[in-house]
């Protein structure tokens, strides 16, 4: 009230503005795919803005393959190159599902900074900012895949099952790494603070990793932890991504990845809509 | 079509222990812009949601638009829009990528995004920010694209909220002529503010919400009436003499005068400017010397005391308010 001297000239700022709101334009509403996708691109431009959220993709996988091959391989194969032979299918997987952890507290991020309440405000399919999201991720995991990859054959891998049986192991993955984000986007929407997101996320992934047959044949542990990795689904995903790229016979571990990773999605992404729905 | 933008009865929403909102009832008709005013934490933001559909009610009902917006919730969504601290852009990316993103969502095609995007990027004088991240943008050109995103479609129902928080006079002045555009074109606006004068240049009616009620409703006029016409804020050039200058201007203006946290200030309502100014001559009668005296509006402070008996700021932050309200005079 006491400041009309300062007022700007609003004429032409306003009948712009007023040309812009004119448009009664309403676009017939998108398909669930076409917003999802549509988010997808949002968390890649996200990469070209802040291209630092890529160190960790690239480490991880350098230093986890380094470390256990030279680590474990002379002890427990005789070589290093006996070994890596063993470990590089499930060093990959361990490798992604260790950065998949970051799509929680990425999520935790947005919705603190307000973000997340514009999207969920818009009259599109209310999944598919979070769909999006980890579509967006399955990027960073591919970079991931091929980095682990590269190093694994310049340190002596040579898997039997070629380029296809490569792929198909990495496409396995990625699908398994998408049914996990769900866990993650729950317990970001569950739990109040980034930091409790990312402890209670190294909480399920630790047991998970560790406790599968991803460094060594189960065959010498005890019964209790054979039992537990009998049925942790890392076990099946990594002798499923292990058949695919040795190019030997998966049997039924690549059914019942898919049947795990379903259910991850089933149980996990409803409750995790269930949350979305009152997130703040 | 009900001629209602919002119709609420009893609303309620608890956190755990606390009623955030506590049985709001509102009758806002369509067109022209209603504030909502009230301190932080009065439950301005919780309403809010609940009326854009971003959480649901614990109790009682809200249509917005007609629509109620728990089982109709997808139609109040394609109708209304949020800015500022209730719904916010994404700051790593740049002004024209959120407006194409939003573009995209609701529908527009890669080209037609773009289309519109540049169209309110020029709009709002942010054609030459269009390709900076937002974080870089500063605080005017922030509350720009925040309403820019708020329009990509343009909306019956816009919730603005605090839209000149922190602002400088001049973008204050411009986001306030984006408002009046807005309504111009036929937009329905709910502004919530803490500052009654922004409620009262904008704003053509006015909720006071405190501890999550409603607990008065009017025009600005109408809640001034409330406080008397005006307040007298003096502040003496010796401490000292503070004392004896509220002695003064108490038997001259015949109400309460209040001492502020600052040692030298003192302020009170006044009836008339006529009988500020007779307690000024007083005060220079009795040789108090003054370092500045000023007659304003009444503060929100000020229209709560009277609606409430109590600050504005109850909680813990005594004197924010005031320190608030300072600066954006001096500035």
């Amino acid at each position: 009230m006491t400041l009309e001297a300062t007022r700007s000239t609003p004429g032409a700022q306003t009948s712009a503005i007023l040309s812009a709101l004119a448009s009664t334009e309403r676009p017939a509403p998108p398909s669930a795919l076409s917003t999802s996708l549509t988010f997808g691109w949002r968390a890649l431009l996200k990469i070209k803005h802040v291209p630092e959220q890529l160190i960790d993709v690239t480490i991880f996988p350098v230093m986890f393959t380094l470390l256990f091959t030279f680590l474990f391989g002379g002890a427990l194969a005789g070589s290093t190159e006996e070994y890596i032979q063993f470990l590089l299918p499930g060093i990959l997987v361990q490798g992604v599902i260790m950065i998949t952890m970051y799509t929680g507290t990425t999520l935790r991020t947005d919705i603190e900074k307000g973000v997340f309440d514009r999207f969920r405000s818009l009259p599109i399919w209310r999944p598919s900012a979070l769909v999006g999201m980890l579509l967006g991720d399955a990027v960073r995991f591919t970079i991931s895949s091929l980095v682990t990859l590269t190093l694994g054959l310049l340190l002596g891998w040579r898997p039997g099952g070629g380029v296809v049986g490569v792929a198909l192991g990495v496409l396995l993955l990625l699908v398994f790494a998408f049914a996990l984000g769900w866990i993650w986007t729950f317990l970001s929407l569950l739990l109040r603070t980034s930091q409790s997101v990312m402890g209670a996320s190294m909480l399920v992934i630790t047991p998970l990793t560790f406790g599968s047959n991803i460094f060594v044949d189960p065959a010498t542990m005890p019964g209790w932890l054979q039992a537990f990795v009998e049925v942790n689904p890392v076990t099946h995903l990594v002798t499923a991504v292990r058949s695919l790229m040795g190019g030997v016979d998966a049997g039924g571990s690549i059914t019942l990845t898919l049947v795990w990773a379903a259910a991850l999605v089933a149980v996990f992404g409803s409750l995790t809509m269930w949350r979305y729905r009152d997130a703040h | 079509m009900t001629d209602l933008a919002i119709e609420t009865h009893g609303l309620v929403k608890t956190f755990g222990a606390t009623r955030a909102v506590d049985g709001v009832d509102l009758e806002i008709p369509r067109g022209g812009v209603h504030g909502f005013l009230g301190p932080n934490g009065a439950g301005k933001t919780t309403t809010i949601h609940m009326l854009a559909t971003l959480s649901t009610p614990d109790a009682g009902t809200a249509r917005v638009l007609g629509y109620d917006v728990v089982h109709e919730s997808r139609e109040v969504r394609r109708r209304v829009s949020l800015t500022g601290q209730f719904a916010s852009v994404d700051e790593d990316l740049t002004g024209r990528e959120n407006l194409r993103l939003l573009g995209r969502l609701f529908g527009y095609t890669g080209g037609a995004a773009t289309r519109r995007a540049d169209e309110l990027l020029a709009a709002f004088g942010l054609t030459e920010a269009a390709t900076q991240q937002v974080k870089k943008y500063s605080g005017g050109m922030r509350r720009r694209i925040d309403i820019a995103a708020s329009i990509v479609v343009t909306p019956e129902l816009l919730f603005l909220d605090e839209p000149t928080t922190g602002l400088d006079p001049r973008s204050r002045n411009e986001v306030w002529d984006i408002v009046r555009a807005m309504v111009a074109c036929g937009t329905t606006v709910l502004l919530t503010t803490q500052y009654l004068d922004e409620a009262d240049q904008l704003a053509d009616r006015i909720s006071v919400i405190d501890r999550g009620k409603v607990i008065a409703e009017g025009s600005s006029s109408e809640l001034k009436a409330s406080v008397g016409s005006g307040s007298l804020h003096v502040r003496v050039m010796h401490p000292a003499d503070r004392d004896a200058a509220r002695d003064v201007l108490e038997r001259e203006l015949g109400v309460e005068v209040r001492t502020q946290a600052d040692p030298a200030a003192l302020d009170a309502n006044v009836e008339s400017p006529a009988l500020a100014t007779r307690a000024l001559t007083a005060l220079d009668a009795s040789g108090l010397r003054l370092a500045q005296f000023s007659l304003g509006q009444p503060t929100l402070d000020e229209v709560f005391l009277a609606l409430t008996g109590h600050h504005a700021d109850a909680a813990p932050t005594t004197g924010a308010t005031g320190t608030t309200t300072t600066q954006e005079d001096a500035a």
